[in-house]
């Protein structure tokens, strides 16, 4: 069976409005930009996107967020593009924020089973308002809920046909954590391979996670993001 | 009274910081002055951590970038011999599990006790946190970078932080262009050396927060 797609159209048929999407990358390094080009031309409304960053102004996800598709953002910097203070202004967007490292666990709890876990980044700060507080062996803690999604967005290096990842640089990021934490896991990469072409040992994120694959036609360079 | 430009003033604070650096350790270095910390360190036995998934972070020639190795701040970075690359959630297991030995952090707002503001401005939308709530419960020592006083001239070091802090924990130690502090077991700052050319009355004048001579 290959997980192969001819195109990134085939590869989102099942998005539809409303969905939640986990999207992959530190702003554009490591993140699905055919996939996300092509959700900029799907007829599709009121999504909420986790992702660290909403894109950059214009560009990746800025393009979606414009596109007035983003229902509601998740995420941990939201500063890197100066669109989405202006859409929360106007009250055309929400957001969650929470820190980096909590966004990361968060979808590494939900990709794992798990209801939610205790933390003790951001107790006595503007961030843990609303958050059951417990002391565990006198340390305080706050309670952070998981993050499930009804898709997840991953960019990888290489795929065998199977579905098994690997990753280059530090364009993994959140990619590994977002491949566990969805119904429908769509990946683009540089270069699909045919099974028992990766080493084992270098995969990083095992085939039963994943259920689409494409190769990427938009891909960031020196330049920028270009089309190949 | 200093007459050092901007620039010069980050690069005295970078080069004095990298002096508490002493090898084997890993540090992660923050946007802004703790980036130029890099350039002034002189242990070889010293491993960067940038918290988008590498340990073992180097400078880059302009003809060796590659646009998918990047620090935190999305600046081209070079791959250190012996590095690692890891996931996101993996990076801050690293930081919150208390597995970094240092963080170098810029800071708004430090108050008497070391507590710091760094991730909000009251007044304006609060659009983003990053890593800095991680590393300040994670990181076994942080130090805080910063100029002395805020464009306007006002103080940072307050009695009390009128920004959102950043976590309750108190920061290690403090570097601006005027001076060096640390905060003592019991919560206080102490005043441990006035930079070149500044005078402890100018560092009075400019400190709002108590501190021990």
């Amino acid at each position: 069976m290959t997980k192969r797609k001819q195109s990134a159209a085939e590869a989102l048929e099942l998005v539809k409005s409303g969905d939640t999407i986990l999207v992959g990358g530190f702003g554009l390094i490591g993140a699905p930009l055919t996939l996300i080009d092509e959700l900029t031309k799907k007829d599709v409304a009121g999504l909420t996107i986790v992702s660290n960053n909403l894109g950059e102004s214009g560009k990746g996800l800025g393009i979606l967020l414009n596109q007035g598709k983003i229902k509601k953002g998740i995420g941990s910097y939201f500063t890197s593009n100066r669109d989405v203070g202006d859409k929360y202004q106007a009250g055309e967007i929400e957001l969650e924020l929470l820190p980096q490292g909590t966004l990361a666990e968060s979808i590494r709890a939900g990709g794992a089973g798990l209801g939610g876990y205790y933390t003790t980044t951001g107790v006595g700060t503007a961030l843990a308002e609303g958050k059951e507080e417990r002391e565990i062996d006198g340390v305080p803690y706050i309670l952070e809920k998981a993050i499930r999604a009804d898709v997840a967005l991953i960019r990888a290096h290489k795929a065998d046909t199977l579905g098994n990842l690997v990753y280059y640089k530090t364009a993994r990021n959140f990619n590994p954590l977002m491949a566990t934490a969805a119904k429908t896991v769509i990946v683009e990469v540089d270069e699909i391979v045919e099974p028992g072409e990766l080493n084992p040992e270098e995969v990083v994120t095992p085939h039963l996670f994943v259920d689409a694959i494409i190769e990427a036609k938009q891909v960031l360079t020196k330049e920028g993001v270009v089309s190949v | 009274m200093t007459t050092m430009t901007k620039q010069e003033m980050q690069h005295m604070i970078a080069e004095r910081v990298a002096k508490e650096l002493k090898g084997p350790m890993s540090v992660n270095l923050g946007i802004g002055i703790p980036t130029l910390v890099a350039e002034y360190m002189e242990d070889d036995d010293i491993y960067l951590h940038t918290e988008n998934g590498l340990l073992g972070v180097t400078d880059v020639e302009e003809e060796d970038i590659d646009p998918n190795l990047v620090n935190a701040g999305k600046l081209p970075v070079g791959e250190a011999v012996g590095a690692a690359y890891f996931n996101s959630s993996e990076s801050f297991a690293m930081i919150r599990g208390g597995h970094v030995d240092a963080a170098i952090l810029g800071a708004l707002q430090v108050d008497e006790r070391g507590v710091i503001a760094n991730w909000a401005v009251p007044g304006k939308n609060i659009m983003g946190v990053g890593g800095a709530m991680d590393l300040l419960v994670g990181a076994k020592k942080v130090y805080v970078t910063m100029t002395h006083t805020s464009k306007d001239g006002s103080p940072k070091l307050l009695k009390e932080c009128t920004y959102p802090i950043t976590s309750t924990r108190s920061v290690d130690m403090i570097f601006t262009e005027l001076a060096v502090f640390e905060v003592t077991e019991d919560k206080q700052l102490r005043l441990v050396e006035l930079m070149p050319g500044a005078t402890i009355e100018e560092v009075r004048e400019k400190t709002e927060a108590a501190f021990i001579e």
